[in-house]
C-alpha cells in the first residue's frame, strides 16, 4: 500500500520534471473549491436534521495515566495528572469523542467549502480537541501553545502525508483534499499524543461532546446511512430517513466489550508500543 | 615512454580557422578549456548556494528560534515568521554538505582543473574524447538543476544528512520527505555518470596523449594528482551509484536492501557509502595537493623537493584510501575487531600526508619566496591542512572517537580539510590559472585582502568548533540550548555564527574580484608567474587546439633556479641553451 | 568561552580522556614544530634582491626520516588505543553484569526497560520508563541497545559512552558509574526533525535506593532524592551539587 503512495509522486516527477518546481502542490487544492458555482445549497424550507445520542454500556475503563515527567511545563497543565483520552465516558453514561457522519445518501451533490478554520491546539502535550472533523479543503490550523517542540505527523492513505514541526509557539495550517475517515495524528516527540481527524467532502458530521449528543443540521431530505466511529470500539451504522424540516432521531450504543474490534484506519497506529524490537536478528557484530 | 606521443586525433593540429557559431563555441563546446570554464561558473554558483545554506544553519545555532533577518520570504514549510523550522534546518544541513561536496568542491577540483589543465600540461590539443567531455558537463548541469528543484517540492528537500543513512532516508514515514529525497538520489545518480565520463577522459588523455618527451615522471604534480584522482573517481562512483539505486528502490518500489524490518541491513548502506565516501574524501584533497605543489614550486623559485616521493605519496594515499572506510563506522555497531583493523589503516594513511607536508616545507627551504596571492593561499593550505590532519588523529583513535564521534570536533576536522585545505588551494589555483583562462590578471590587492580576511575568519569560525566538540556538542542538532550541558556554549556558538557570517561576506570580495578582473584586470602575459609547465608556453588564453605545433618536452616541470642559467626558471619545452622566455613551443620536426 | 570535557563519571572515562591528552601532547608538539618551520621558511626565505633559490631536487635520507618518524608515532598511537578499545567493546572482555537494562530508541524518545525485582530482563515484572535512565552507582551495567525505526545514537557524555542504536540489531554496551548525580542522555545521530530534542535524564543512585525502586517496579520514589524537581533538569547544577560528596 505504501509502495504505490510513494511511487506515484516519484513517477510524476520523472514525467513532469520541468514543472516540478512548485507544481506538485496542485493536489492539495482539490476537493471542493470555494465559490464553486455547481455547489449544492439546501433550500431553507426543506432543511432536515439528524440528531441523537451515543450511549455507553458497562463499566468505563480507568483512564491510563501518562508518564509526562520529563516535560514539566506540560505536567503543570494537568493538575489531576495527565491521562489518555482514548475512552471518555460522560457522567450521564454517554460516550464522548465519537465521530458521527453521513456516510451515504447524499448522492453526487457537491457542497461548498467551509470558509471557517478549525484549530487543533497542542497544549499540555495533548491534542485539544482529541477528535476533529473537517471538510475537504477546509483550513485546519495546528497550534502549539506549549512553547516546546511538537511535531504533527500525519500518514493518511488517500491524502498527502505530512510531518511538520513546531519548535516553539506557532500556528501551521494544512488542508486535506480527499475524504478520509479517520486520519491519525501523532507527535513523535511525545509518543502519548494522539488525535484523529475525520475528513469528509460535505458539511454533515459531528463529534460527541460532554453530553454525548450529536446533531447534524441543514440536510437535504432523504435516506441516509449514518456512521459513528470510535477509536477503541470501532464503527456502527444506522439508516435514517428524514423529510423536509423534520428531525430524525437515532442512537448508537457502544460497550466495553467492543474494545479490540478492528478500527478502520489507514496505517496501524501504535505510538506507545514500547515492546521489544520487532526483528529478532541479534547484533551481527558480536 | 616516448612513444606516447602518437596522437589519436592528429586533425586537431590543423584547420581551426573555420568560424564557429556562438552556441558551438561557448555553450555546446567540445573545447576542454571552455568546458572547464563552464564547470567553473557552475560550481562557483553552487559554492554560493552552499554558503547561504551554511549561513542559515549558523543563524539557527547562534540565535536559536529567533527570527532570521530575511527569512520572511521563505515559505511556511521552511520558516514560520522567520523562525527556521527543524525540518528545514535538517534540509539545510543535508544540502550544505551535498552541494559543497558534489556540486562545489568536487567539480571545482576535477571538473574545472582536470578539464582545463590536463591537455595543456601534457601538451595535447584537447581531451581524448571531446564530445564525451561536452556530455560530461551537460549531464552535470541538469543534475544540478534537479538537486536545486528539491527545495521546491512538497515535503521539502532531503533531510537525512549528506550521508543519507537509511532507514531515515529510505522511509518517508520517518523523515517526512519523499520527493525531495528521490530528487536527491536521482540527481546524484546522474551526476555520477558525468563524473565517470570525465574520469574516462582524463585517464585516457593522460595515458595516450602526452607530447614527445613528456614521460610519466616529467608530468607536473597537478596532472599526477588529477590522474590518481580520476582513477579513484572511476572506481568509487559506480559503488555510490549502485547504492543510490538501491536506496531509490527501497524508497519507491518497496525493496528492502537497507530496511531491517524486512530483512535488510542499515549498515550495508554505510559500508557502501563509505567505501565510496572515503576515496571521495581523497578525491576532494589530492588535486588540491597537486595545485599547491605547482604554486609552491613557482612561488619559491625552487624545484619541488622530493618529486618522486610526492608521486609515491599521492599513489599511496590513492591506494590506502580504499581500506580506511570503516573509520566512519567505529560507533555504528560494526564488529569491534574490524574497528581495530580500520584504526590501523587509518593511522597509516597519515604517513603519506605527512610526507607531502614535509616536502612542501623542504621546497620552501632555501627558496626565494614570492608572496603573490596564489602562494599565500598555498601556504595557508599547508598550515590549515596540518591542523585538519592532526585533528584527524584524535578521531582515528577508536576509544577517543567514542566520545568525539558525531560531535562538532568532527565538523571542525572536516572543515579544516575541505575549507582550510581544498578551498584555500582552490582560491590559490583559480588566481594562479585565471590569467591563462581569461587573459587577464586578478587584482593582487583585492586578492590579498580576501586572503587575509578569509584566513582570519576561517579560523575564528572553525577553530572554536574543536572546543565545542570536546564539550560534547552533537552534530546536526537544531537547537543546542535544549541540552542543559550545552547551554553554556551559547556565547561561543554566537561567536562562531558572527565569524561565519563575516567569512561568507568576505567571499563577496573574491566574487567581485573574479568578475571585475574579467573585464578590467591587467592584460596577462603568456607566463605571468614565470612557471615551467607547458600551459605557460602558449598565449593567455590559449587558442582552440592549444599549441601551434606539437610541443617537445626536454625536462621536468620544476627546473627553477638552475645554476648557470640567467633566468630563475627553465620551461619544459625550451631546448637546452635557449632563453627561458622563448614564447612558443619549438617544433620538434 | 572555555569549554572542555564534562566531568567523567564512568570507570573507563579516565582512560579515554588520558588517551585524548596523549594524542593532544603528540599532535600539539607536531603542530608547533611544523607551523614553526613554516613560519621560519616564510620569514627567512622571503624574496630579497639578489637572492637565488638553492637548486636541489630532494634527499632520500630526509625522505626516509620523515616517513619513518610519523609512521612510528601513528603506530604507537594505534597500539596505545587498542587495549582500551577492546576493554570497552569486545564482548568477551565485558565484566559480568550486576544490572541489565534494555534501551530502545524510537523517534524521538528513549524507552528504558528495567528488570524489576528479579533483576532479570524478559520477565513479567519488567517495567519501562520514558527518557529516564536510572542507574546504581558502583555496579556494572549492561545495556541492550536497540532501535525501532531509524538509527539513533546513545550518547552519555559524562560516561564517555556513545553507541549507535540500529534497527534490527541488539548492541551491547557496558559501563559503571563512579558517582551519583544527574547527568545527560542525548542522541548523536541525525534521526529526524525531533533529533535535537531526543534527550533523557540519567540519574545515578545509591545501590540500595536503586534496588528498592526497581523492586517496586518504579512505584516508589527514590529515597536518596532530596530534590525531586531536579530530576527534570538535564545534568542540572542543583542536582549535581546535591549529590556531590557521595
Amino acid at each position: 500500500m505504501s509502495v504505490m503512495r510513494t511511487f506515484s509522486p516519484f513517477l510524476a516527477v520523472m514525467l513532469v520534471l520541468p514543472v516540478a518546481c512548485g507544481g506538485g502542490a496542485e493536489q492539495d487544492t482539490g476537493g471542493t473549491p470555494a465559490g464553486d458555482a455547481n455547489a449544492y445549497t439546501v433550500p431553507a424550507d426543506s432543511a432536515a436534521v439528524i440528531a441523537g445520542v451515543v450511549h455507553f454500556e458497562g463499566t468505563a475503563p480507568t483512564p491510563e495515566p501518562i508518564d509526562m515527567s520529563d516535560e514539566p511545563t506540560c505536567v503543570e497543565k494537568h493538575p489531576e495528572g495527565p491521562a489518555h483520552r482514548r475512552v471518555v465516558v460522560n457522567d450521564n453514561g454517554t460516550l464522548r469523542n465519537v465521530f458521527v457522519w453521513v456516510r451515504e445518501g447524499l448522492g453526487d451533490r457537491r457542497f461548498g467549502a467551509a470558509t471557517d478554520q478549525k484549530v487543533i491546539d497542542q497544549t499540555g502535550c495533548m491534542y485539544e480537541p482529541h477528535i476533529t472533523g473537517v471538510q475537504t479543503g477546509q483550513a485546519l490550523v495546528f497550534r502549539n501553545s506549549d512553547g516546546l517542540l511538537h511535531n504533527v505527523n500525519a500518514q493518511p492513505e488517500a491524502n498527502r502525508p505530512f510531518n511538520i514541526s513546531q519548535p516553539t509557539n506557532m500556528d501551521s495550517e494544512r488542508t486535506f483534499s480527499q475524504p478520509e475517515v479517520m486520519i491519525p495524528l501523532r507527535c513523535d516527540v511525545h509518543g502519548w499524543m494522539e488525535a484523529y481527524v475525520g475528513v469528509v467532502d460535505h458539511p454533515y458530521f459531528a463529534v460527541t461532546g460532554e453530553d454525548g449528543s450529536f446533531r447534524i443540521e441543514n440536510l437535504p431530505p432523504g435516506d441516509y446511512t449514518i456512521e459513528a466511529w470510535h477509536e477503541q470500539y470501532g464503527t456502527q451504522t444506522a439508516q435514517v430517513s428524514v423529510a423536509a424540516q423534520q428531525t430524525g432521531e437515532t442512537t448508537f450504543t457502544f460497550n466495553a466489550g467492543m474494545a479490540g474490534r478492528p478500527v478502520p484506519l489507514g496505517p496501524p497506529l501504535d505510538p506507545h508500543d514500547h515492546g521489544p524490537v520487532a526483528t529478532a536478528a541479534a547484533g551481527g557484530a558480536h | 615512454m616516448q612513444s606516447t606521443a602518437t596522437m589519436d586525433a592528429p586533425l586537431h593540429w590543423a584547420g581551426h580557422g573555420e568560424p564557429q557559431s556562438f552556441m558551438r563555441r561557448y555553450i555546446f563546446s567540445t573545447d576542454h578549456k571552455i568546458i572547464g570554464i563552464q564547470f567553473l561558473f557552475m560550481s562557483l554558483l553552487f559554492l554560493l548556494v552552499g554558503g547561504i545554506l551554511a549561513g542559515i544553519m549558523r543563524w539557527q545555532l547562534g540565535y536559536p528560534s529567533q527570527p532570521m533577518p530575511g527569512a520572511g520570504v521563505l515559505p511556511e514549510t521552511m520558516a514560520v515568521d522567520g523562525i527556521i523550522l527543524p525540518e528545514f534546518y535538517n534540509s539545510a544541513v543535508t544540502m550544505h554538505g551535498t552541494i559543497m561536496v558534489f556540486f562545489a568542491i568536487m567539480p571545482l577540483l576535477v571538473g574545472v582543473f582536470a578539464n582545463y589543465l590536463i591537455p595543456l600540461q601534457i601538451g595535447a590539443p584537447d581531451m581524448a574524447f571531446p564530445k564525451l567531455n561536452m556530455m560530461s558537463f551537460w549531464t552535470a548541469a541538469p543534475a544540478g538543476l534537479i538537486m536545486l528543484a528539491g527545495f521546491f517540492v512538497p515535503g521539502g528537500h532531503a533531510a537525512a544528512g549528506w550521508t543519507s543513512y537509511p532507514p531515515l532516508s529510505a522511509t518517508p514515514e520517518y523523515s517526512g520527505v519523499a520527493l525531495g529525497q528521490q530528487l536527491w538520489l536521482i540527481s546524484l545518480i546522474i551526476l555520477g555518470f558525468s563524473s565517470l565520463m570525465g574520469a574516462v577522459n582524463y585517464i585516457t588523455t593522460i595515458i595516450n596523449m602526452r607530447a614527445p618527451g613528456m614521460t610519466w615522471f616529467r608530468m607536473p604534480l597537478a596532472t599526477w594528482a588529477l590522474f590518481i584522482t580520476a582513477i579513484l573517481v572511476l572506481l568509487a562512483i559506480p559503488i555510490l551509484t549502485g547504492a543510490l539505486i538501491m536506496l531509490l528502490f527501497d524508497q519507491t518500489i518497496g525493496t528492502s536492501f537497507f530496511r531491517a524490518d524486512q530483512g535488510g541491513s542499515p549498515l550495508l548502506w554505510q559500508h557502501l557509502f563509505w567505501f565510496f565516501g572515503h576515496p571521495e574524501v581523497y578525491i576532494l584533497i589530492l588535486p588540491a595537493m597537486g595545485f599547491v605543489s605547482e604554486i609552491i614550486a613557482a612561488g619559491s623559485r625552487k624545484p619541488v623537493f622530493g618529486y618522486h616521493a610526492m608521486v609515491i605519496a599521492i599513489a599511496g594515499i590513492g591506494f590506502l584510501g580504499w581500506i580506511v572506510w570503516g573509520h566512519h563506522m567505529f560507533q555504528s555497531g560494526m564488529n569491534p575487531t574490524l574497528g581495530m583493523t580500520f584504526m590501523a589503516t587509518t593511522m597509516v594513511i597519515a604517513v603519506p600526508s605527512a610526507i607531502k607536508v614535509f616536502n612542501w616545507l623542504a621546497t620552501m627551504w632555501r627558496g626565494d619566496l614570492h608572496f603573490h596571492v596564489p602562494m599565500l593561499n598555498a601556504i595557508a593550505f599547508v598550515a590549515m591542512f596540518v591542523i585538519g590532519g592532526l585533528s584527524g588523529v584524535f578521531v582515528a583513535s577508536t576509544p577517543v572517537d567514542i566520545y568525539l564521534h558525531d560531535t562538532y570536533f568532527v565538523v571542525a576536522h572536516i572543515h579544516y580539510v575541505l575549507f582550510g585545505g581544498s578551498l584555500f588551494a582552490l582560491f590559490g589555483a583559480i588566481t594562479f590559472w585565471y590569467p591563462k583562462m581569461f587573459g587577464r590578471m586578478m587584482s593582487e590587492a583585492l586578492g590579498k585582502v580576501h586572503f587575509w580576511l578569509t584566513l582570519l575568519f576561517f579560523n575564528l569560525t572553525f577553530f572554536p568548533m574543536h572546543q565545542v566538540g570536546i564539550g560534547g556538542m552533537m552534530r546536526r542538532i537544531y537547537d543546542p540550548t535544549q541540552y542543559e550541558f550545552l547551554a553554556p556554549m551559547a556565547p561561543t556558538n554566537r561567536f562562531i555564527t558572527i565569524a561565519a557570517f563575516l567569512l561568507i561576506s568576505t567571499q563577496l570580495i573574491f566574487a567581485f574580484n573574479f568578475i571585475w578582473s574579467m573585464f578590467r584586470g591587467k592584460q596577462a602575459e603568456p607566463n605571468p608567474w614565470r612557471a615551467n609547465s607547458l600551459e605557460w608556453s602558449v598565449p593567455s588564453p590559449p587558442p582552440h587546439g592549444n599549441f601551434p605545433a606539437m610541443p617537445q618536452v626536454y625536462r621536468g616541470p620544476y627546473e627553477y633556479s638552475m645554476p648557470g642559467e640567467r633566468e630563475d626558471y627553465m620551461p619544459q619545452h625550451v631546448p637546452a641553451g635557449m632563453p627561458a622566455s622563448s614564447p612558443t613551443p619549438v617544433h620538434a620536426g | 568561552m572555555t569549554h572542555w570535557f564534562p566531568i567523567s563519571i564512568s570507570t573507563y572515562g579516565g582512560d579515554i580522556d588520558r588517551l585524548f591528552y596523549v594524542i593532544l601532547v603528540i599532535t600539539g608538539l607536531i603542530f608547533v614544530i611544523v607551523q614553526g618551520a613554516l613560519i621560519y621558511m616564510v620569514l627567512r626565505y622571503r624574496h630579497r634582491e639578489g637572492r637565488k633559490a638553492y637548486y636541489i631536487h630532494g634527499n632520500t635520507r630526509a625522505e626516509i626520516i620523515w616517513t619513518a618518524i610519523p609512521f612510528v608515532i601513528v603506530v604507537f598511537i594505534a597500539a596505545a588505543s587498542m587495549g582500551t578499545w577492546r576493554d570497552l567493546r569486545d564482548t568477551s572482555r565485558f565484566p559480568a553484569p550486576d544490572v541489565e537494562i534494555e534501551v530502545t530508541a524510537k523517534q524521538f524518545e528513549w524507552n528504558v526497560t528495567y528488570p524489576g525485582a528479579d533483576n532479570r530482563l524478559g520477565t513479567e515484572d519488567d517495567f519501562t520508563r520514558r527518557n529516564q535512565l536510572h542507574l546504581p552507582v558502583g555496579r556494572v551495567v549492561h545495556v541492550h541497545l536497540g532501535a525501532e525505526d531509524v538509527i539513533h545514537s546513545f550518547f552519555l557524555p559524562e560516561f564517555r559512552v556513545k553507541q549507535d542504536a540500529v534497527p534490527g540489531m541488539r548492541i551491547p554496551v557496558w559501563f559503571e558509574a563512579t558517582q551519583t548525580g544527574t547527568y545527560t542522555l542525548g542522541c548523536a545521530e541525525l534521526c529526524g526533525l525531533g533529533h535535537y530534542r531526543m534527550r533523557g535524564t540519567v540519574t545515578v543512585h545509591e545501590g540500595a535506593a536503586f534496588d528498592a525502586w526497581s523492586a517496586a517496579r518504579g512505584a516508589v520514589a527514590f529515597d536518596d532524592e532530596t530534590d525531586p524537581e531536579g530530576r527534570m533538569a538535564t545534568a542540572g547544577a542543583s542536582a549535581r551539587s546535591a549529590h556531590s560528596g557521595h
